[in-house]
């Protein structure tokens, strides 16, 4: 009895540890002064201006755009690059898992720094287009890692089969292969995004002036003073996100995240 | 699970369309330091003259050049300071403006384009922006003495309480003239021992920064910070127990103006923003909103407040100013050793 | 950030019977991908070691290399590895019995515990870390609840505490989730058969469970230390500008447009990560010889 409380307790601090600082900063979110360092009393105010200040609104705009389009791309290139691999012999497939493997085992200052050199060096103009190629690029191995052990899964026979039957290789495809490794497929694709989203270091040196991601707003805004209305904003992801999960837990559908495997 | 897919794929493509298509109109790239322009004049601006304004921000002299000279990003407009303006003019890194487009330019006191000639000789690459001097802000009720002495910021007694500048010229400036020695000095044995004061002083030191000064200052993290005069009005109006000085031994007295690189994308519009920042009720509205001292006469003239309008924070009187220098660009050599000197303070 | 995929590295790593010969014919869908990679991982990284094998008078040089010996560039170095080391250290103490009770509690959804650990992503990385900087300040919320009781104050904000603080937060989840998954794989009839045998509690946790879940204590243990030696956003908010780590340092040469002596640090710091990847996988039987670094 004293054991279990002991490891309840346990479970509590760290859970107050990881969502203390969430808490704070919704609490700012309804802080009526400017400054982060005063409480000023209770208002509603930064979410009503937060509709209203374009810099805040475009920068969201543009991180979904970057998340949500990285990510799909991500899973186009990710998902073929999977089943190819899946199919090849032993030898180029580890020389492939291995560059898969470098952008997850650099630190994420080189990986944004090298694109930022390649992008110079090809006189590209660092914008919108350099933030999604390399975001794509941190993107897909996420997704490749998802999809490939629901390849590995597979009853390659049933393929075979559809094709024995008449059934074009793309058509087998979408009939046989996809709905069997979908699952994989959608959480690369949820994966890819959160890290899109989350994203600060890689932006920040492959980006231009014309835009923001709400990381790197975030970051000028440090300086000088995060805007309250970031808070707000912040504030409604999170809890949007928050009751999704919920929802979805109970509405029982066991979500397979590929943080476990078989 | 197919309709997520497809619904996945129409709104990626829908953004990915919004994205391309928006923005074929005129545009002019500013960049400026954070927080130092009201994002109601870029509005205004694009009201008026249909030029959208892309702007970009940086926290140093020292950051923005290297943007600059890689040219990587072509800006239209930027807003560096008198030494830094002279380094770029050296480096044939400006484009002489074109007066003619620039006709508010006759709002700007002549005083200030005759102290800008110290930096940009014949006012051919700039035109003043804001101007200010660097001293200190302390919190009366942390303190228990007048602070007029920069030797504040070097006592002991404020230990944990001190929030240090963290730019180069700046802080090695402040040192100098504190020992006695000219902010422009050359002198490597003077710099040395600008170097040891600053090494002692680093324990004492809270946290080194530019812009966050004011947030910590308005929350009273600490007694003492330098700071940059246009940071004083706001503070106080945030915090009343704060108030600003320029120490006895003398500081440094800036001016921060727009400039156009040569390698700028379109240049009549980079003159048309510079104008329009020039018209008088502009720059009122903006000086209202930075609360950085403006060279601009009309807008001071229209000044409500009679407070801020005579403030001696805002607008220094002579005998301050007579106390203060001006940084002059020491050239190549001298910078990197100036830098290395700071960064072997920061690194105890 | 782009650590999370490294949980899954030991099950991928593992190398399983290849029963799908006959899909040969697709091989050519991985041409995208092999291109893709080859302009933005290859490519990219052969320019780091160029400008950091170079001047700016494109000479052939090593004076980007052996910058690292200064004495301003060692310190950060050192600094960000002992705060790193500190940090993993930490994380690894607090994930472990952590992961073992949720193991215990048997939640009825494992991807419950996953997306506890995972949620707080989707509030900013940067905001959650000035978050901190509001809790620990001098006038924060620790501080005000220590002035409450009259107890004296905390003074950690802009001090390495503060910043091993942030990394532990930061990273913690990482820590946690390789070793949770690892845990929950272990064959309960491997642990039974131990006490069978007359194992007591210690015993089995020594010579069955620890041994079992080293895959994931290693792949944790990457997650922390990677980000947190290379980071420069914690150190800058969470540090003053008082301290400075490996990643300031290559930050700033960045920044001030040092682009070859920052690409020579990059390459340093490079080199280091691969290497202690290198020792760390010693430890790790069971991917051996599948695993690149």
């Amino acid at each position: 009895m004293v054991k279990k409380f002991v490891e309840r307790s346990y479970i509590a601090l760290i859970l107050i540890f990881l969502y203390a600082p969430i808490g704070i900063l919704i609490v700012l979110s309804f802080n009526a002064s400017k400054s982060r360092a005063k409480w000023g009393g209770f208002t509603f105010h930064w979410y009503q201006e937060l509709f209203h200040n374009e810099a805040i609104m475009s920068a969201l705009t543009t991180t979904l755009i970057i998340a949500l389009s990285s990510a799909f791309i991500a899973t186009v290139l990710g998902t073929a690059a999977a089943i190819a691999m899946n199919g090849m012999n032993k030898t180029p497939r580890t020389i492939l898992m291995s560059i898969t493997n470098i952008p997850m085992l650099n630190a994420d200052i080189v990986t944004g720094i090298s694109l930022m050199l390649v992008f110079v060096a090809l006189k590209f103009t660092l914008g919108f287009t350099s933030v999604l190629l390399s975001h794509i690029t941190f993107n897909i191995p996420y997704v490749i890692l998802s999809v490939m052990p629901k390849l590995r899964q597979l009853n390659p026979h049933t393929f075979e089969a559809a094709q024995d039957l008449g059934a074009s290789p793309l058509y087998a495809f979408f009939k046989v292969i996809l709905p069997d490794i979908f699952p994989g497929v959608l959480s690369g694709f949820f994966l890819a995004f959160t890290m899109s989203l989350d994203d600060f270091v890689i932006t920040h040196f492959t980006k231009g002036p014309e835009i923001n991601t709400l990381s790197t707003k975030i970051y000028t805004e440090v300086r000088k003073g995060i805007k309250p209305e970031i808070y707000a904003l912040s504030t409604i992801m999170f809890i949007t996100v928050l009751l999704l999960l919920v929802l979805i837990n109970r509405r029982g559908t066991e979500k397979k995240v590929p943080l476990r495997k078989v | 699970m197919k309709k997520i897919i497809v619904f996945a794929v129409m709104v990626s493509a829908l953004f990915l369309f919004t994205a391309c298509s928006k923005g074929s109109g005129e545009k002019v790239y500013v960049y400026n330091w954070g927080e130092y322009i009201d994002p109601e004049v870029f509005e205004l601006f694009e009201e008026e003259t249909g030029i959208e304004v892309v702007d970009d921000y940086f926290e140093s002299n020292e950051e923005m050049y290297p943007k600059i000279k890689a040219g990587a990003v072509q800006y239209d407009v930027v807003c560096p300071s008198d030494y830094m303006i002279q380094k770029m003019i050296d480096e044939d890194l400006l484009a002489e403006i074109n007066f003619d487009n620039v006709p508010n330019l006759k709002n700007i006191d002549t005083s200030y384009l005759k102290s800008s000639e110290t930096f940009d000789p014949g006012n051919k690459f700039s035109v003043p922006y804001c101007w200010g001097t660097l001293g200190i802000l302390y919190n009366k009720t942390m303190v228990d003495e007048p602070i007029d002495s920069w030797s504040a910021i070097f006592d002991e007694k404020y230990s944990g309480n001190i929030l240090m500048i963290d730019s180069v010229r700046d802080a090695f400036g402040i040192t100098l003239s504190y020992l006695g020695y000219d902010m422009n000095t050359t002198n490597e044995t003077e710099l040395d021992e600008a170097k040891a004061l600053l090494q002692e002083q680093y324990p004492l030191v809270q946290a080194y920064v530019v812009d966050q000064v004011r947030d910590k200052m308005i929350g009273e993290e600490a007694a003492l910070g330098v700071i940059y005069s246009g940071e004083a009005i706001y503070t106080k109006r945030e915090n009343e127990n704060l108030e600003y000085v320029v120490p006895k031994e003398g500081s440094n007295v800036w001016i921060d103006a727009w400039v156009i690189p040569k390698n700028c994308r379109n240049k009549e519009n980079a003159e048309a923003f510079i104008n329009f920042i020039c018209d008088g009720e502009i720059a009122l509205k903006n000086f209202e909103y930075i609360t950085y001292s403006t060279p601009n006469s009309i807008a001071r003239d229209m000044i409500e407040d009679e407070d801020i309008k005579n403030s001696q924070v805002a607008f220094p009187p002579q005998e301050v100013l007579d106390r203060c220098t001006t940084f002059r660009y020491l050239g190549e050599d001298f910078e990197a050793m100036y830098n290395n000197k700071w960064n072997e303070v920061k690194t105890e | 950030m782009n650590v999370l995929n490294k949980l899954t590295r030991h099950t991928e790593n593992s190398e399983r019977s290849l029963q799908n010969t006959h899909v040969n014919n697709v091989k050519w869908l991985s041409f995208p991908y092999i291109i893709w990679m080859s302009g933005f991982i290859l490519v990219p990284l052969v320019l780091i070691i160029f400008y950091g094998l170079t001047n700016k008078e494109n000479g052939f040089t090593f004076d980007n290399i052996t910058l690292i010996s200064d004495p301003i560039n060692r310190q950060a170095l050192f600094l960000a590895l002992k705060l790193s080391l500190f940090s993993t250290a930490i994380c690894l103490l607090l994930a472990y019995p952590l992961a073992i009770i949720l193991n215990k509690t048997k939640m009825k959804s494992n991807s419950f515990i996953v997306l506890i650990l995972i949620l707080p992503m989707w509030m900013n990385f940067l905001l959650r870390t000035i978050a901190w900087q509001n809790i620990l300040e001098k006038k924060g919320v620790i501080n005000n609840i220590l002035a409450f009781f009259h107890l004296p104050a905390l003074n950690i904000i802009n001090t390495p505490t503060a910043i091993i603080l942030g990394m532990v937060y930061n990273f913690l989840p990482f820590m946690v989730l390789p070793i949770y998954n690892v845990l929950i794989k272990i064959d309960k009839d491997v642990v039974n058969a131990a006490r069978d045998l007359g194992a007591n509690n210690r015993q089995t946790f020594m010579k069955i469970i620890f041994p079992l879940s080293l895959p994931g204590v290693i792949s944790g243990i990457t997650m922390v230390f990677v980000p947190s030696l290379t980071t420069f956003v914690i150190s800058t908010i969470l540090g003053g500008s008082k301290i400075i780590l490996i990643g300031n340092v290559i930050e700033q040469q960045f920044r001030l447009g040092n682009w070859h002596t920052g690409s020579g640090l990059s390459l340093v710091l490079m080199i280091f990560i691969l290497f202690s990847m290198a020792i760390l996988s010693k430890y790790d039987k069971e991917s051996e010889g599948s695993n690149l670094w």
